[in-house]
């Protein structure tokens, strides 16, 4: 939906072709962070493009809350990271650091002892030795974001059609033919977007999209008094009091059930970091399906032998969707494909794409 | 607004805001609390908007009312029992002060 929006903006008539409410969509499912804290160590495209993603979101933000009135509690005031021992805390500075000497335009992060981060994070438990904190770091209400982007798209005039699963997609002399559960539509440009339904449609445009579905179960409390100014990397208040806490990393294909314990440990380790909630209920749990390629980092590419075909896949779909709104699909629209994007290409797993 | 159909004998007396309610063995606590004419159960936490049962079944998370010193109880979900204790319209409950499990 960010690239429709993107798309949109830059004057290109939009046609949006949705699996359903059957699809396995990360946009429901997944803990809302925008997130650069750590990422992009091997990959410093990626690492870049994540940080210019989150600078972004103050626009973003502003410009989805303009066009729909939907309030998707944007807030990126920094995040932290906590260790519960001295050697993991060396390690993730090492890293940290590591990591800032290969960006041109790293945010400033900082490694904090137990007093420092008591200081900014007063419910700490007595086992958390420190933590890493990124001023970059921040989270939204996804649940809002994914209806405010609907919503958006509506404003734009761009046409969402659900229940639309795609089952073939034909070049034809200008554009490509798509057919549907629906029927058919003709489309000068067809973006693949579809998340873990990218790996099926992708060979149809003689691409590749080497994507498979990784688990992450996250639990939910009752809403509580705010206790947490800013998001962890795996546990988070919501604007409205509930306490969002995840994530497990799980290779069981296509299952998006959950697990007690899994949850059980997720919840112990949260206990851990902050005693309090001990005292606080869960009232819902869930998986959710991650959009994993090899490397865990995003893939874009555009197609040598289908004229105007692109393909788009991430996990981290909320915190690149001012990036894929405001730059990618900008290009996109554009018709330009700049040498930026190919460190993304799936051409980086060694698979040469099919042409066909 | 709520009556009960056919006869039945209230023979539990439940506490609400400190008022004695009566209720029959088997009703839920929002079944009781709406036969009381109690409305509405709480306020929301963010814009203090009126809340009342509306899913009745476990859903809505809309009913809340604090049961014997526990907030956030789902009072379409829990049975009556005699000499309970419930309060309506308490907000969120503050872990930093501690509460009783």
């Amino acid at each position: 939906m960010a690239l429709a929006h993107g798309l949109a903006r830059r004057g290109r008539s939009v046609t949006v072709l949705d699996e359903g409410d059957v699809a396995h969509r990360a946009s429901r499912g997944n803990f809302a962070l925008i997130w650069v804290q750590g990422k992009g160590l091997a990959l410093p495209a990626y690492a870049d493009w994540t940080v210019r993603a989150a600078t972004l979101w103050d626009d973003f933000a502003a410009e989805i809350g303009e066009l729909t009135g939907v309030d998707i509690a944007y807030a990126r005031r920094g995040g932290f990271h906590v260790c519960f021992n001295e050697a993991e805390l060396a390690e993730r500075a090492r890293r940290l650091s590591r990591l800032q000497t290969q960006l041109a335009a790293a945010p400033v992060c900082e490694v904090l002892d137990r007093s420092a981060i008591k200081d900014r994070l007063p419910a700490v438990g007595p086992e958390v030795v420190g933590g890493t904190y990124c001023p970059a770091d921040g989270h939204v209400n996804a649940l809002r974001l994914f209806n405010a982007l609907h919503e958006a798209a509506e404003v734009q005039g761009i046409r969402y059609v659900p229940n639309a699963a795609v089952s073939e997609i034909s070049p034809r002399a200008r554009g490509v033919s798509i057919q549907t559960k629906l029927g058919n539509i003709h489309a000068h440009t067809v973006v693949l977007a579809a998340g873990l339904g990218n790996a099926r449609l992708a060979p149809m445009v003689g691409l590749d999209a080497p994507v498979r579905p990784q688990r992450g179960q996250i639990m939910v409390t009752e809403k509580v008094a705010p206790f947490l100014d800013y998001p962890l990397s795996t546990i988070r208040q919501t604007d409205e009091g509930g306490v969002m806490i995840g994530d497990s990393q799980e290779e069981v294909g296509f299952d998006s059930g959950n697990s007690s314990r899994v949850l059980g440990a997720i919840a112990a380790r949260a206990v851990r970091t902050f005693p309090l909630l001990a005292q606080a209920r869960v009232v819902r749990s869930w998986g959710a399906l991650r959009v994993m390629s090899k490397d865990g980092y995003p893939i874009y590419d555009r197609s040598t032998s289908v004229p105007d075909a692109y393909l788009v896949t991430c996990h981290s779909g909320v915190t690149l969707a001012p990036i894929h709104a405001k730059v990618l699909a900008h290009h996109i629209a554009d018709g330009t494909w700049p040498d930026d994007f190919m460190p993304f290409s799936a051409g980086r797993f060694g698979n040469v794409p099919q042409v066909g | 607004m709520f009556r009960r159909l056919g006869e039945s004998v209230e023979r539990y007396g439940l506490v609400v805001d400190g008022c004695r309610v009566a209720a029959v063995p088997g009703d839920t606590v929002a079944t009781a609390l709406l036969l009381a004419g109690m409305k509405p159960f709480r306020r929301t936490i963010k814009s203090a908007a009126p809340r009342s049962p509306y899913c009745g079944m476990g859903v809505c998370f809309d009913c809340l009312v604090t049961i014997d010193g526990i907030a956030n109880r789902q009072a379409c979900m829990e049975p009556v029992r005699d000499g309970m204790r419930i309060g309506t319209g308490a907000g969120a409950p503050d872990l930093t002060e501690g509460r009783e499990a």
